[in-house]
């Protein structure tokens, strides 16, 4: 007994010490500890954030050098407080707080005591620098906005957050990253890639050299520069034109799919969103929840179309050879449903699909629309059928464009209303209001201004997308630069392109014509409903537009969209017209509708639901 | 009993130099080469810098430590070539001396880091508690092989014990209460001569109730006493009788200490004895306090546990140690030493230390038994007690499962005196040994 004790005990220490050592080493052990070693600290070399440039080369988003005044609250020596606080244009209790807030953090590590000094206020205090032991500043690039307009488009950057570190593990804490826009999408692009240092430190967290004799250090990549599809100009003149007004306007190249222009109205400038007063100017525009400046209703803002739909619906009705050019339907000032009369503004008498189109006239298209149904035995085959011809104009999903965000809009399925009415209890009559662009069709404004493009192509058209050159090379993606075809043929359209021709010769914008360009459109205008104290209640209609031109040689196709505007000729049809001028000519002949335009606003419109008061829908006021 | 040749226990002869190097234990020896060799390779890479490059500069600690090794093989071509019988006879003067120089330390001593514990003999500092540690595991086997000595009598286990007992209250004021802690584990030796095991039991019981009532507390202890003495009476043969009231006698006493123990615990204590315990039976639950504990008390045993972890199973390899080149680890070319192994070497590293230390602790407990001579197995007995209370000590402190007791690791620490006495006492052992099959010198 004597005799084994002590060799029991030392093997049982052994098996102690051996059980715990594989817990440390074995179990507990990680990998992926490289920069949560404290030993190890990674020094990093930003590249310059890529600039952004308009499609012709104009200058958008550029950088800017900020300055940071930074503090080692330990090397601080007694000083001037009173001076210093004045030169830097802080009062003496925020500099004592911040002071101490650094302190808290570490005394030997450096904090940013003054974020982003103007350039004027650098310039002051750089000759008094020496004077403040413990202080110096640190240049860094800020985002530089060359444009008021575009915030929407080109998105903004901020700080990564909690979650983003937890997704992508290329980040670290205060690094920036694109939120929106082109800078979200295209992040990876403009960022770069930083290069990293890292260095072998001690417990006081001394650099002792650089760890592995620097053969995990990484020199940085730079941002890459961009062109995108906007063109600057164009933009700036859309969101001047949209003072006041809230809706969106989409111009795209129908030869390429390019976004021309995607304007959000109400928008903000970007350079709001920049700089020292950044987080103040974004909680402002975030809790706007009313005008909504943040939200880009151009891609976002899904709205039953109204009348520019018709002229699918006509593609599709003579695709599956219901009608053809010479099929006429009676217009009663309206039609009916069973016994139910539902009203039109044409003016009535016997439409064609020509005068159907460029006078508006609902009959007709109903007429067309439940032609369309009854060629098949059953409403779901029908309904099956048109609904793949509508897909095919990008309506009802995803477009598939380079910005981060959208909403798929809706083309109704015959399971939805399968939903909604039972399985065989409802007909073409039930769904008739989709002949007009209204009942459960929605669309963005995007949506809209590519169906127009498809409809400029005769059949086809490009996914839009706002990327167009990197680095100065034309982007080669096949997904932007294959052609997708609708499921039209060629040959129906030009009957409906003629209609929308004359829609501004002789039909319902023949006072928005623009001299010697010939343009198609469609107006449109949209009924809507909003919820006022849990009452349904109608407002003033949409104001629709869409339109393309020239008409032989499409260079630009639009849609407007612009909400409680009323009739699609008066808001949306001006700010169509206006902007085909300005991108074809370059210039506006017809400045009283210019001015028009720059000066009335919705204001009043907008506010009659929060008003608390009854008030008239569709009033005329010019 | 008395050697004729006492009076030339000087003479060194190549003669017998011959026969001690063919009867010497060379697994012992290789061992003590492995394990010098590896704890002077890291001790390399705990202090090495880019600008010396030398290992024989001096001004570096590796440089110094490389001389004491060099010291240190001198020295054992000395003990191995001196006669057998020399330490058996010089062992009394030699707890004189060492006794006088524990005490000279309160008038002469040199202090560094807040110990007096050193004398500083110009090219280094001696450090005479490792003196006191060979020199009284020498007297202690001499005392109890002593023919008048008989173990069984109180009288005489008062002076087994005082004899262990007086270096350690010598060093216990200079500080180094770590140090004195070690002489404590020459009672094993006299437990193997036949001290009952009845205090061993004690003492064991002791610990356990303590630890138990800190970690669990006094109710999980009663509860825990309650089940044992149900199962006793459960599972008891029919003709054994239970004494009921000495067990009852025991049960209470075993209470008293408990509650006693919180007592000492949260009013004798003070913080950082707290801390210490807190940390080591992790008591404390908030993480807040948790991390102030590792920043502050708990720090060294923090960045070692962490610097280990770090190492995986392979290791990061030879000077590729982050954390042992950042300095995370306080004190970690000497007492946590072990922490640059676990960061270099990883869990191959680690374990091989582990067996080569067992494995060295197994053979010399052999060793000590194949004595026919009771000088040299008590004797053996102390060197492995001794021995082997800093490896666990040391070890299991780097590792986070012992408290924070400062006494280096034999053989592997930074540090001349304790290389060169912790050789001193392994090679008496072996020289003694060579001379085994003799009952007397």
């Amino acid at each position: 007994m004597r005799k084994i004790l002590l060799s029991s005990l030392i093997i049982l220490i052994a098996i102690a010490f051996l059980g715990r050592l594989s817990y440390l080493q074995i179990f507990s052990f990680s990998t992926d500890h490289m920069l949560d070693d404290p030993a190890i600290k990674a020094i990093y070399d930003y590249p310059e954030r890529g600039y952004i440039y308009d499609r012709n080369g104009k200058l958008l988003v550029g950088n800017d050098p900020a300055y940071d005044v930074m503090v080692i609250p330990r090397e601080v020596k007694p000083l001037d407080t009173l001076e210093f606080c004045g030169l830097l244009g802080i009062d003496k209790e925020k500099f004592i707080e911040k002071l101490r807030k650094a302190r808290v953090y570490s005394p030997r590590l450096p904090s940013v005591l003054v974020p982003q000094l103007s350039k004027q206020d650098y310039a002051k205090l750089q000759e008094k620098m020496r004077k403040y032991t413990g202080f110096y500043i640190q240049k860094r690039s800020l985002r530089y906005y060359d444009t008021p307009s575009a915030a929407n488009v080109l998105g903004y950057i901020s700080e990564v957050n909690e979650g983003d570190l937890a997704v992508n593990k290329y980040y670290v804490q205060g690094e920036l990253k694109g939120r929106t826009g082109v800078e979200r999408y295209y992040e990876d692009l403009l960022r770069g890639r930083k290069g990293v240092q890292y260095i072998q430190k001690d417990r006081f967290n001394r650099d002792i050299g650089p760890y592995k004799n620097g053969a995990l250090d990484t020199l940085p990549e730079q941002g890459k520069q961009i062109s995108i599809t906007i063109d600057k100009t164009l933009q700036e003149y859309g969101e001047t034109l949209m003072n006041g007004k809230r809706g969106g306007i989409v111009a795209i190249e129908p030869a390429t799919g390019e976004i021309l222009s995607m304007i959000s109205g109400p928008t903000y400038d970007p350079a709001l969103l920049v700089g020292r007063e950044r987080s103040k100017n974004y909680t402002k525009l975030y809790n706007d929840t009313i005008a909504n400046p943040t939200w880009d209703r151009s891609i976002h803002a899904q709205q039953p179309p109204g009348s520019p739909f018709k002229t699918l619906n006509a593609l599709i009705a003579l695709q599956e050879g219901v009608i053809d050019e010479n099929t006429k339907i009676q217009c009663y000032n309206g039609f009916y449903v069973g016994r139910k009369k539902k009203g039109c503004h044409c003016g009535g008498g016997l439409r064609d699909i020509h005068s159907g189109i460029y006078v508006s006239c609902n009959a007709y298209f109903a007429g067309a629309f439940k032609k369309i149904y009854e060629k098949f035995d059953t409403t779901d085959e029908g309904m099956d059928v048109w609904e793949k011809h509508m897909r095919s104009f990008g309506l009802g999903d995803y477009l598939g464009y380079d910005l981060p965000f959208g909403q798929k809009g809706r083309i109704p399925s015959k399971e939805y209303y399968d939903k909604w009415y039972g399985d065989n209890r409802w007909s073409a009559s039930y769904i008739i209001s989709n002949s007009i662009g209204q009942g459960e069709i929605l669309a963005t404004p995007v949506q809209l201004a590519n169906m127009t493009a498809a409809i400029a192509n005769r059949g086809y058209y490009f996914t839009p997308h706002i990327l167009k050159k990197i680095e100065g090379k034309e982007i080669t993606e096949p997904r932007f630069t294959e052609a997708k075809h609708t499921t039209i043929d060629p040959k129906y359209f030009e009957p409906v392109i003629e209609g929308m021709a004359d829609v501004y010769k002789k039909g319902t914008a023949r006072w928005l014509q623009i001299p010697d360009i010939e343009i198609a459109g469609k107006t449109g205008t949209a009924e809507n409903f909003t919820k006022i104290n849990g009452v349904r209640t109608q407002l003033t209609d949409h104001s629709v537009f869409v339109a393309f031109a020239p008409v032989d040689d499409p260079k630009i196709a639009i849609a407007v969209y612009i909400e409680n505007g009323y009739f699609g000729s008066r808001y949306a049809g001006h700010i169509a017209s206006l902007m085909i001028e300005k991108y074809l000519k370059g210039e506006i002949t017809r400045t009283d509708l210019e001015k028009r335009m720059l000066e009335k606003t919705l204001e009043a419109e907008y506010a009659k639901p929060y008003s608390g008061e009854e008030f008239k829908i569709n009033e005329r006021v010019w | 009993m008395r050697n004729p040749t006492a009076g030339r226990s000087l003479k060194l002869t190549n003669v017998s130099g011959r026969s001690i190097l063919k009867r010497i234990d060379w697994l012992s020896v290789f061992i003590y080469l492995a394990l010098v060799l590896i704890g002077w390779v890291n001790i390399y890479s705990s202090t090495f810098s880019e600008e010396h490059a030398s290992i024989f500069d001096f001004g570096t600690l590796y440089g110094k430590q490389l001389f004491f090794i060099g010291v240190s093989l001198i020295t054992i071509v000395i003990i191995l070539a001196l006669e057998v019988n020399f330490y058996e006879r010089f062992s009394s003067v030699l707890y004189l001396i060492s006794m006088i120089s524990l005490l000279g330390l309160f008038v002469f001593g040199k202090t560094i880091a807040g110990a007096t514990s050193w004398y500083d003999l110009g090219f280094f500092n001696l450090q005479p508690s490792e003196l006191a540690k060979v020199a009284t595991a020498l007297a202690l086997a001499k005392y109890l092989s002593d023919i008048q000595t008989d173990i069984k009598r109180r009288k005489d286990q008062l002076y087994a014990l005082l004899i262990i007992l007086i270096p350690a209250l010598l060093i216990i004021p200079q500080p180094d209460p770590g140090s004195a802690l070690v002489f404590f584990a020459l009672i094993f030796v006299i437990f193997r001569e036949g001290l009952p095991l009845f205090y061993l039991a004690i003492i064991v019981s002791l610990i356990l109730i303590f630890v138990v009532t800190l970690k669990f507390g006094t109710v999980w202890l009663i509860i825990g006493l309650a089940l044992l003495i149900i199962l006793l009476f459960g599972f008891k043969r029919k003709s054994f009788k239970i004494p009921v009231i000495p067990l009852s006698l025991v049960s209470i006493a075993i209470i008293v200490f408990s509650l006693s123990v919180n007592f000492v615990f949260n009013n004798v204590f003070e913080q950082r004895h707290r801390d210490r315990f807190s940390l080591w039976l992790r008591l404390e639950k908030d993480p807040e306090k948790l991390d102030q504990i590792r920043k502050t008390i708990g720090y060294n045993t923090h960045q070692s546990e962490k610097a280990i972890e770090s190492g995986g199973f392979f290791g990061k390899g030879f000077l590729e140690g982050t954390r042992t080149k950042g300095d995370f680890v306080p004190e970690q070319h000497t007492d946590y030493i072990f922490s640059t192994v676990g960061e270099e070497w990883g869990f191959v590293g680690t374990a091989t230390v582990i067996l080569l230390f067992t494995t060295l602790f197994l053979r010399l407990i052999s060793l000590a038994e194949r004595q026919k001579n009771a000088f040299a197995r008590m004797y053996g007995y102390g060197v492995i007690s001794i021995l082997l209370i800093h490896y666990f000590i040391n070890i299991g402190m780097v590792i986070g499962v012992l408290p924070t007791i400062g006494i280096p690791l034999p053989f592997f620490s930074y540090g001349g005196s304790g290389l060169l006495f912790f050789t001193v006492l392994l090679f008496i052992f072996l020289r003694l040994d060579t001379n085994r099959l003799k009952e007397s010198f």
